[in-house]
């Protein structure tokens, strides 16, 4: 840790997380200050050290906008990045932000996310469509919107051809549902708590085939606020760094009906690109934080990174592997599935795999937890964010 | 040529109040030949490269597009059936397939399989092309079993 390339390299020294999963005297931007005002606490930075600053929320004019949010919280950046790819856009933050920290162009960055989607909106993101009925629809998806697909039917398409080319059973699915939901119950915080079996989710409404109720992920309130900085800021801060070993991101596509193949995501280029920089193997792993919008996603995601062949996802998640106790623990804090999900996912994947990574578990603790990755999915399994962190520097 | 209908004819699908397309430069090419039973997609002259949905450049090369008419066959690359959706008019429709259908020249587009019981429908079915006029010169296509007759059921 001598080099000035080694002493610029980037890590995770705080993370905070705000209300969830219902927090109805929370609006958007309360839940950005809460989570900010943790993160702080957290890792012991005076706020006015911010440099950089990443927010995903809407168009300049939202409240919850990039810029809005840095007058809002007064951070007097030298750097800004607002990228919006949908879920994953805090996966892409972390690739954007180790660049401009290695670059010098800011030391310190703060990433912010905050939704009040279940309190202000209710549960209606995957099926409400995204049209009112009448409107006029331009560009790419005037050619979708007259027929009534949804979210959830997006995913939907792909489940079904994944099924169709390689075999892959709803009960296969429903395994990745039933791990996550048994991490949920270790969390006081996640939405849905009760016990889950693969029979459940089976038996549960088909909203969108071959995708039942239980397929489908929380619809909750909530925020998260991350701080990178350089290692070598990070040696005097509260905890120990964690270390963003390699970062990567890639799309294959915005609206499902140009979705190349249904089968692979860009997680497939995205993944082995974050691994070789970590210089890591999947095996090296020790747990993987998905975006579980749908059991599909995860499934896919899996097979893309690599922890087994395309079309292998469904015997590879079965028989407990992704539950705690198995290889490779899945979404230990209960996931998008069952814990929470304000529209968003993509930073609550990092804050708990640095969770993991500081041994701060609990009762979810991985044993051992040397290497995490966390894999944003955003839009319709089109942009696919991955980063590796390392509890030791690379 | 496609069989066109109109909207009122009694084998159109429910019509009242679908979000329909902000017609754009590259896009009026596209609704109105449908209007007049012509399914267009995109090739590009110099890389081959075909498209759907229209653009105004070929997406493989940078290069111009041409216009191609497609035949109306093609089959089900993947489809789901749309059980819940809140948005009028969809959820007066459901349950509904939404599919991908593959044109015989190769370029992807989303539909209704419409005139089929939903329990039928499956990945490779072949489908025909049928569009309904929607208002005068934009055309809707949606989709059917090709070359049998009608099942009740769908929309």
């Amino acid at each position: 840790m001598t080099s000035a390339s080694s002493r610029r390299s980037p890590v995770i020294v705080g993370t905070g997380l705000s209300d969830h999963p219902v927090a109805p005297d929370l609006d958007a931007v309360q839940h950005h200050v809460l989570a900010m005002q943790r993160a702080l606490a957290d890792c012991g930075i005076d706020k006015r050290e911010i440099d950089g600053y990443m927010c995903a929320g809407g168009g300049p004019s939202g409240v919850d906008s990039a810029v809005n949010m840095a007058e809002y919280l007064q951070i007097d950046h030298r750097w800004i990045d607002s990228t919006m790819t949908g879920g994953s856009a805090f996966e892409f933050y972390v690739q954007h932000a180790s660049a401009a920290i290695r670059d010098g162009h800011c030391d310190t960055v703060l990433i912010t996310y905050g939704s009040d989607l279940l309190s202000k909106q209710g549960r209606m993101l995957g099926t409400r469509g995204f049209q009112g009925s009448g409107e006029r629809i331009p560009g790419p998806l005037q050619y979708e919107s007259p027929y009534g697909n949804v979210l959830v039917g997006a995913y939907a398409m792909a489940a079904r051809r994944h099924m169709h080319e390689f075999g892959t059973t709803s009960e296969q699915l429903a395994e990745i549902a039933v791990a996550v939901r048994s991490h949920a119950q270790l969390n006081p915080g996640a939405r849905y708590r009760s016990p889950l079996s693969v029979d459940d989710v089976v038996n549960s409404r088909m909203i969108a085939d071959p995708l039942h109720m239980y397929d489908c992920c929380a619809i909750t309130d909530g925020g998260g606020a991350i701080i990178l900085t350089t290692a070598e800021r990070a040696r005097d801060l509260r905890k120990p760094p964690v270390h963003v070993l390699g970062s990567a991101g890639a799309q294959t596509h915005w609206n499902i009906s140009q979705m190349g193949d249904y089968t692979r995501s860009a997680a497939a280029t995205s993944g082995p690109a974050a691994l070789a920089q970590a210089g890591v193997k999947p095996a090296d792993i020790d747990t993987v934080q998905i975006y579980d919008s749908f059991t599909i996603t995860v499934l896919m995601i899996l097979e893309d990174l690599g922890f087994c062949l395309k079309g292998e996802g469904g015997s590879f998640v079965e028989d407990g592997r992704l539950r705690l106790g198995g290889d490779l623990p899945l979404n230990t804090d209960g996931g998008g599935l069952s814990a929470v999900h304000p529209g968003m996912r993509g930073i609550f994947l990092l804050i708990e795999a640095t969770r993991q990574l500081r041994g701060e578990a609990g009762e979810a603790q991985v044993p051992n937890c040397e290497i995490a990755a966390a894999v944003g999915s955003g839009g319709w399994l089109s942009c696919i964010g991955a980063v590796v962190l390392g509890k030791e520097s690379p | 040529m496609i069989e066109v209908i109109g909207r009122d004819d009694p084998g159109a699908p429910p019509l009242e109040g679908r979000p329909l397309p902000d017609v754009d430069n590259v896009s009026a090419v596209y609704w109105a030949a449908a209007a007049s039973g012509e399914l267009l997609f995109q090739e590009c002259p110099s890389c081959g490269h075909r498209q759907f949905y229209p653009r105004a450049m070929c997406a493989a090369c940078g290069g111009t597009t041409d216009w191609r008419q497609a035949s109306g066959r093609g089959t089900v690359h993947t489809y789901t059936v749309i059980r819940q959706n809140w948005a009028m008019p969809f959820r007066e429709l459901q349950p509904y397939v939404v599919a991908m259908i593959e044109l015989e020249e190769g370029p992807r587009m989303m539909t209704n399989v419409t005139d089929v019981e939903i329990d039928h429908v499956h990945i490779g079915m072949p489908v025909e092309c049928y569009v309904v006029e929607v208002e005068p010169g934009l055309g809707l296509p949606f989709w059917r079993p090709a070359g049998r007759e009608r099942e009740p059921g769908g929309m």
